[in-house]
């Protein structure tokens, strides 16, 4: 796949390279000493040389090295070009033409080794003489069985094209959109069916050609992966290390801008991994590991976003090491680093002038690099994060954005006087907030609302479920002249660096795609935007950044060096809004499951919990209620400190049928919130880990936990809910995948899960499936390209299915229509989607509920 | 380039660079601008403020889904305040680096063509503001004719931009 990838970026350079070639071969023999020309031939030689040494095409190799010191010598003026020299490097020519056609046939050079041009190159090389080279008809004579290609070649089927233009192209669109809004918002007042017609038609043709053009600034990551293996290469020999590296999943596309971003962290990294992670082959040896060390780098599509895993699986970093060097480095207090978790400890990997290597190489050590990797991703809106084993390696993940140009953002209004007397119209002005940043919106309504906001001296603040929520004024922040004072305070609550805040603004809109324009340098000193864009109705709206109004408003302290970026924006899926329930369990500090799945919490005193075939059980509600410690389920072993604290803290599910308690060590919270999930984990009994409340919380796999606890819970719940529905969910992230699955699978159905369209199409051609679920972001084509493939499969076609869509697709508009669709639901409304899962379901009538939520229509 | 046979001065380099100039009134002085640099020329456009910029600064304009800070040469040239009512014009520059910048002017003048033997260096008792951002004065017949550097017109990142006080 990867070498592919590399093989077909060197068929289209060369083809173009070599077409040039001839003619300049040809151009040469005219102007012999053109120095230009000689060094423009000789470079073109060279890397076909170059590469093919690389991907190991030993004839192409051989046939352009002795081509390539004949070049050598004409450059050097060691020999005249004579017409016989020029028809032999043309021969040459020919045969690498012949031999990449082989390649990008057969993906391997063919069985032709042409023998005899390279003894005549190499005795013409040799001999830096005269009269070399006769007999020449050898050659084509040999080549008949080549092989030949089918149909266009790579090189035809692809132009290049400069980036300027594709800017340019972007451009256009950008403002073609803006023209199509126009037209669509006045159309809507007009009955001209005409009218309305070519609009539409002009709706439908500017989101193709915009997604269009989008792609054709899509490179595949390989581009930059290509040139880690060198790097490997290179620094194994120079560290006396065995390195494999290994590349997948290089063919994942990513913005042009955005790939060159990344180039330097990545090598950054990769460079670290040699340096410091891979051990040298007798230390690995000793340590029982293969002498051989291996780098994996991984890249894939998740939930809008490109994830860049880059794993070794060298010594591992030692979280103490690194917070004594932080220590001295005077980055952190000695009890600051005494409270850190281990989790805490490797990201002061990030911090400038950290490091654990004993000793400081050529290559890195210095602490110097890491802190810069940081700062690079997060000035395009990624992230980075670091997990490390001592003795089993390291990872270091990387959450890119797919693109820079188009982020949602929520707008929000502030009613000002203008201070300009130019001003046409009284309304406010508008600021568009990018949602990565955005953590909830509260709204107080009146004098009782009002009266909620409180004031230490003059900074006011938000009771926010117990805490303060320091809050800003953003008319205050930006100095207008605020004009009326309003009965309704709008409170919208930031995430900036690791302090929340609320921006008290007059009104808010609506969340928007928007795409983002850089301000002119004039304004590149303002902290507080982050860019502007265009809206609808052509009017320019800056776009606030979040940590710069924090920093204005005193709120977050000047950071330590300027880490603003210059749009300091992402892509982010944000429909991921969540009701959860944290507690704490054995050594998992916190856990999470949604709140919709709980059936109730309680306290039972131990003396009530008493014993039955082999388990715990409690007398409750007039039934036998079931009990497990859920510590021991995640960690085998592990002591059940939760068994027997008194009283017991229990978490009820229920399922309609069955319940089953399922005992915590400390419940801590519940708080709603859009994780951003970093599925991490391959763990039993957890989905993965989230940012939940501003810490890292591991997701509970419900229905692994439930099933280790009571092996009768599925089996029966399939027959006695009578659901025994088999349900597909097709759903690109694998967060989202795991919690529709578990309330699908509390609630009795049976579930087949697949990540992208292909691998739902096998499953529903290998069993029989009764409704489907896609997500409208499914890889590759979305869900819709799902959909349309099922209904021209006979079998398939009368299959209901489900769109699954969150707030995004509903800002994007994406939210399917009713007629594609059977139904559409969000993702994480439980309710809705299984009550229109049931009637979906069709023929097995019965309603799947919940406990505590019976309802009945 | 075509070598020159001399060393020019820097007025004389000035002049011959080009000698067509869009011309624009700003408080009764009539300015000029290189018309190469020049990209077009708008009436008043509705323009979204910008809180806490350098006060030079009028807004952000739409330009074909271009954003184009607007520099009011009032204030760029410490000159009267623009009377209550009367809109602005557009004129549209490009930096070398290619960014637009809109300078908001009184009224627009033609293009003229000035000969070098009337340009003179700015004299010296002119007002600082105005005196930085001038290349030099073409004696026309019937008045002057400021001629101003599009690259110090548009650039305040030092000195004169009246810097965030937080």
């Amino acid at each position: 796949m990867n070498d592919d990838e590399i093989i077909k970026e060197f068929l289209v350079e060369s083809t173009d390279n070599l077409a040039r070639l001839d003619q300049e071969m040809v151009e040469l023999e005219q102007r012999p000493k053109d120095p230009e020309l000689l060094a423009g031939i000789f470079r073109t030689i060279h890397t076909i040389k170059g590469t093919c040494g690389f991907l190991g095409f030993t004839t192409l190799e051989g046939v352009t090295h002795s081509t390539e010191s004949i070049l050598s010598q004409l450059r050097e003026g060691k020999r005249d070009l004579t017409p016989d020299l020029v028809t032999l490097v043309l021969e040459a020519v020919d045969v690498v033409k012949k031999t990449l056609v082989a390649i990008e046939a057969s993906g391997a050079e063919g069985g032709e080794t042409y023998d005899e041009l390279r003894a005549r190159l190499k005795a013409a090389a040799d001999s830096t003489g005269g009269g070399e080279a006769s007999g020449r008809a050898a050659v084509s004579a040999a080549n008949g069985n080549a092989v030949v290609p089918k149909g266009p070649s790579v090189a035809d089927s692809t132009i290049r094209v400069d980036v300027g233009l594709l800017d340019k192209l972007m451009n256009l669109v950008g403002e073609l959109v803006l023209t199509r809004n126009q037209i669509l918002q006045f159309n809507a007042h007009q009955e001209d069916i005409t009218l309305n017609a070519s609009s539409q038609r002009l709706n439908l043709i500017t989101t193709e050609l915009q997604e269009g053009v989008m792609k054709t600034r899509m490179q595949p990551i390989g581009v930059v992966w290509n040139k880690l293996p060198r790097v490997v290469r290179d620094m194994a020999a120079a560290f006396g290390k065995q390195i494999h590296l290994q590349m997948d999943g290089a063919g994942t596309e990513l913005d042009k801008t955005i790939i060159e971003a990344i180039k330097d962290p990545l090598t950054h990294i990769v460079r670290n991994c040699c340096d410091h992670g891979i051990e040298k082959p007798d230390v690995r040896v000793h340590k029982g590991k293969p002498a051989q060390g291996r780098i994996t780098l991984r890249a894939f599509h998740e939930g809008g976003q490109v994830n860049i895993e880059i794993s070794d699986d060298g010594a591992g970093i030692d979280p103490q090491a690194l917070k004594s060097s932080a220590v001295q480095k005077g980055q952190i207090r000695l009890e600051q680093a005494e409270r850190m978790t281990d989790r805490e400890a490797f990201g002061l990997v990030f911090l400038p002038g950290v490091s654990t290597a004993a000793e400081v190489t050529n290559v890195s050590g210095r602490g110097v690099g890491m802190d810069v990797v940081k700062t690079n991703v997060e000035k395009i809106g990624g992230v980075v994060d670091l997990v490390s084993r001592v003795g089993e390696g390291t990872t270091v993940k990387l959450k890119i954005p797919l693109t820079l140009a188009i982020i949602p953002g929520l707008v929000v209004t502030v009613n000002q006087r203008r201070s300009s007397p130019r001003s046409t119209d009284g309304g406010g002005e508008r600021y568009v907030i990018p949602q990565v940043s955005l953590l909830e919106l509260i709204r107080l309504e009146g004098e009782s609302g009002r009266r909620q906001i409180e004031r230490i001296h003059d900074t006011p603040f938000y009771r926010r479920r117990g805490n303060l929520l320091p809050l800003a004024y953003l008319t205050e922040v930006l100095r207008l002249n605020s004009s009326r004072e309003s009965n309704v305070v709008n409170i919208v609550v930031l995430q900036a660096e690791d302090s929340q805040f609320g921006l008290v603004v007059d009104g808010i809109s609506d969340t928007q795609e928007i795409v983002v324009k850089p301000l002119g340098k004039q304004l590149k000193g303002l902290s507080c935007y982050a860019g502007a864009t265009i809206m609808g109705d052509g009017q320019v709206a800056l776009i606030l950044d979040v940590l710069g109004i924090a920093q204005l408003s005193g709120i977050v302290r000047e950071s330590r060096e300027q880490t603003r970026a210059e749009v300091r924006t992402a892509e982010r899926i944000s429909g991921n809004w969540q009701t959860y329930l944290l507690f704490r369990a054995g050594s998992f500090e916190r856990l999470a499951v949604p709140l919709s799945l709980v059936a109730r919490l309680e306290e039972i005193p131990q003396s009530k919990i008493e014993h039955a075939g082999g388990k715990r059980v409690v007398q409750y509600r007039g039934q036998i209620l079931q009990l497990a410690s859920l510590a021991p389920i995640l960690e085998p072993g592990a002591p059940d400190t939760a068994g027997t604290q008194d009283p017991a803290q229990v978490v009820v599910f229920h399922n309609g049928e069955r319940s089953i308690g399922i005992l915590v060590d400390q419940i801590l919270d519940i708080v709603e919130e859009t994780a951003d999930i970093r599925q991490s984990t391959e763990r039993k009994g957890l989905l993965g880990s989230a940012v939940i409340g501003k810490k890292v919380t591991d997701l509970v796999d419900l229905h692994e936990v439930i099933a280790a606890a009571d092996e009768g819970w599925f089996d029966n719940g399939e027959s006695t809910e009578g659901h025994g529905a088999t349900i597909l969910v097709a759903e690109a992230s694998a967060f989202a995948r795991g919690l529709v699955r578990n309330s699908l699978e509390m609630a009795g159905y049976h579930v087949v899960e697949s990540g992208d369209a292909q691998a739902a199409l096998r499953e529903l051609e290998r069993r029989k499936i009764d409704v489907v679920l896609a997500g409208m972001d499914l890889p590759s084509d979305g869900g819709y390209d799902l959909l349309e493939k099922m209904r021209r499969i006979p079998s398939l076609s009368g299959i209901p299915a489900m769109a699954l869509i969150d707030k995004a697709d509903q800002a994007n508009g994406k939210a399917p229509h009713a007629h594609e669709f059977s139904d559409y639901q969000m993702k994480f409304d439980r309710e809705a989607l299984l009550h229109s899962l049931a009637k979906l379901a069709g023929g097995v009538e019965a309603e799947p509920v919940l406990a505590g939520e019976r309802v009945r229509p | 380039m075509n070598a020159p046979q001399k060393l020019p001065s820097a007025p004389e380099e000035a002049a011959r660079a080009s000698r067509q100039y869009a011309t624009f009134f700003v408080d009764e002085l009539f300015f000029g601008i290189d018309v190469l640099h020049v990209q077009e020329v708008l009436r008043y456009q509705e323009m979204t403020m910008v809180p806490l910029a350098p006060e030079v600064i009028e807004g952000l304009i739409n330009l074909r889904g271009q954003i184009v800070t607007a520099v009011d040469m009032r204030r760029r040239l410490k000159l009267q305040p623009r009377a209550e009512g009367q809109t602005p014009m557009n004129v549209v520059v490009r930096s070398e680096e290619g960014a637009a910048v809109s300078l908001l002017v009184d009224e627009i003048g033609d293009v003229l063509e000035a000969g070098s033997e009337t340009f003179e260096r700015p004299p010296e008792n002119v007002d600082a503001a105005a005196r930085e951002l001038l290349r030099g004065v073409y004696k026309l017949k019937d008045r002057l004719l400021l001629i101003l550097d599009t690259e110090k017109t548009i650039d305040f990142a030092s000195g004169t931009s009246a810097s965030r006080t937080m």
